[in-house]
């Protein structure tokens, strides 16, 4: 993970006069509080900004490795693939978005999905990648969000997912549309089946993402300063053309006006879900 | 005649002046022209035809979003007898942009709900221009409870251009109060139909638009962002609509074929603007035709049939590996 895209610190300008030249990529520079802090402390810290407690989007790998009990996440339908089907083209071919976001990330697609233990509770989970894409929702997040919610039922088990994303995929036009309808679909019938469904939000959860299961969670759950919505913070200045309440959108905001039920630091995030798998799994 | 010619009608516009001259002509006693009337008419209505024929997609979100388009209460009171308009979410408040209520198709008691643009800039501005908050969606979901507790079918008519993006609106919930009735809509054990009338906008159409059958008026569009939001976003231009209107595929025939849609109802010639009195018989009858298919199967199967069918939308491929 290389945070520093610029080369900043071999930048005379830029370091401020500082003669101390730092290799590319040890430090990084929060994007919250701008302290430049040691890469190594930052990573230890869960990717959490010591100094002011910005918690940095993380991938779904960290995500999978932070939240399940080492050795016990298998992962679902890995090879699953999107296909260009509207042969969608702006400045850019769909198909191309698709290669280098595969390349960068080694990843199919948005989405990992799979089942492990979180502090001993089984859980089925899906997870976001925001890198691939911005986390936008296309046929194969929806599609693998979907089979992981029908595992979930047949193994009468607990959902959790924890959401990273722009919203919809554009390129995908009406089929990404359509992943909120069968998202949802497939949460109603887990919650008929009487199983519980953590939905977990974090920087950023928008647009119909947002307007599907990441709002339906019977618990919902959502990281410090996260950004959660339905229209991005541009939009709705350029609707109203008024300024924006100070923290709008934002974690905090959300709880303040009922949105979500609490907000969890990120190192307290495996211990919480597995209080409450605990509490809402009933004993079969 | 009409006040709203879109660009592309021009040469009709011209011709139709062309008649109203020779009409007030001939109503000032002077020269009869009857024949030169009947052959104009004749061939306004032609081209009329050949161009509704062959709009573009950018075109058809043109006469999507229509001023004189029959709306939704236009469909109500136009198709159903007996409407009673319930109103408010019993949260916060009555919602304009969204209207509903109880009324009769052809007899039979049913739920009617819909988005609700205004004609002039009053009504727009009370309707929001069919851009309904929370507490609309929070509207429809209670009616939508209503329905499924006294087995009534629901209608649903879609024309927004999409949820409204606002500071109340995000305050109060307008993910969660979609989101909801996502879920709602994907359980209830009536027959739901559902029409998008001229503009379906993204999210805040399809939060009243999860139903056993979807179906769209011919010149009407579905689509998971504006033309002009697609194109300032993608092309970084949003003048560019046309190209992202086109790559979007936002029209009927082009959502029927993804499956997406089930079924277009015709419009007049000319759009429903032109005629809307025929479009609401065609919508109509379309309406009494899917009621009747739909009320022939039992409630269960009903409900996994909606869920298959929503189950199936999306294309991946899966490689063995």
């Amino acid at each position: 993970m290389i945070w520093f895209k610029k080369d900043i610190f071999t930048n005379g300008e830029a370091a401020e006069g500082k003669s101390v030249k730092v290799p590319f990529g040890l430090w990084v520079k929060c994007d919250h509080c701008g302290e430049i802090i040691y890469k190594k402390e930052v990573e230890r810290n869960l990717d959490v900004c010591p100094k002011c407690d910005y918690h940095f989007r993380i991938s779904a790998r960290s995500r999978i490795n932070i939240t399940f009990d080492e050795g016990t996440f298998i992962e679902f339908d890995a090879n699953i693939e999107p296909v260009d089907a509207l042969d969608f083209k702006d400045l850019k071919k769909y198909k191309d978005r698709l290669k280098s976001s595969q390349k960068e990330s080694g990843l199919r697609d948005a989405m990992i999905t799979g089942e492990g233990e979180i502090g001993g509770q089984k859980a089925f989970a899906a997870v976001f990648e925001f890198s691939f894409m911005g986390g936008s929702m296309g046929s194969v997040v929806g599609e693998k969000i979907t089979r992981a919610i029908e595992r979930a039922i047949e193994a009468k088990c607990a959902m959790i997912i924890f959401s990273s994303s722009g919203g919809a995929r554009m390129q995908e036009s009406i089929l990404s549309l359509m992943q909120m309808a069968k998202t949802s679909a497939a949460l109603a019938k887990l919650r008929e089946a009487g199983l519980p469904y953590i939905s977990v939000l974090t920087d950023p959860t928008m647009g119909g993402v947002s307007a599907s299961f990441a709002m339906l969670g019977d618990v919902i759950i959502a990281e410090p300063r996260a950004l959660i919505g339905f229209a991005g913070p541009r939009v709705i200045a350029e609707t109203i053309r008024q300024k924006l309440p100070e923290g709008f959108q934002r974690a905090e905001y959300l709880l303040e006006h009922g949105m979500v039920d609490m907000i969890v630091e990120r190192k307290l995030m495996k211990e919480t879900l597995s209080r409450l798998l605990s509490m809402l799994v009933r004993p079969r | 005649m009409y006040r709203h010619w879109l660009e592309f009608e021009k040469p009709v516009e011209e011709i139709e002046k062309k008649i109203e001259e020779l009409k007030t002509f001939e109503a000032t006693g002077n020269l009869k022209s009857t024949d030169e009337i009947a052959k104009l008419e004749k061939k306004a209505k032609t081209l009329l035809k050949e161009i509704y024929g062959k709009l573009s997609p950018v075109q058809i979100t043109q006469v999507a979003r229509h001023p004189d388009r029959p709306y939704t209460l236009d469909y109500i009171n136009g198709a159903f007898e007996d409407f009673i308009e319930l109103h408010g979410d019993r949260c916060f408040k009555d919602d304009a942009a969204i209207v509903g209520g109880l009324a009769r198709l052809e007899g039979e008691a049913c739920v009617v709900l819909g988005q609700q643009k205004g004609r002039n800039t009053k009504e727009k501005v009370h309707r929001n221009f069919g851009m309904p908050h929370p507490e609309g969606y929070r509207k429809a979901l209670r009616l939508f409870e209503m329905a499924d507790r006294f087995s009534l079918p629901v209608f649903t008519f879609i024309d927004t251009p999409g949820a409204y993006p606002g500071i109340g609106a995000e305050e109060r919930g307008q993910s969660e109060a979609i989101a909801t009735n996502l879920l709602v809509m994907s359980r209830l054990k009536v027959p739901t139909i559902a029409t998008i009338i001229g503009e379906g906008g993204s999210g805040g159409a399809l939060a009243i638009g999860v139903a056993d059958r979807v179906m769209m008026m011919e010149f009407s569009t579905y689509s998971v962002i504006s033309p002009e939001g697609c194109a300032a976003i993608l092309w970084k231009d949003g003048a560019k609509a046309d190209l992202a209107a086109k790559a979007l595929k936002i029209d009927a025939a082009e959502l029927i074929k993804l499956g997406i849609v089930d079924k277009a109802v015709k419009e007049p010639i000319g759009g429903a603007h032109r005629d809307p009195q025929t479009a609401i018989k065609n919508l109509k009858a379309a309406l009494v035709a899917q009621l009747k298919e739909l009320s022939a199967i039992d409630p269960g199967t009903l409900v996994e049939a909606r869920y298959g069918k929503f189950r199936a939308m999306g294309f991946y491929s899966e490689p063995k590996r």
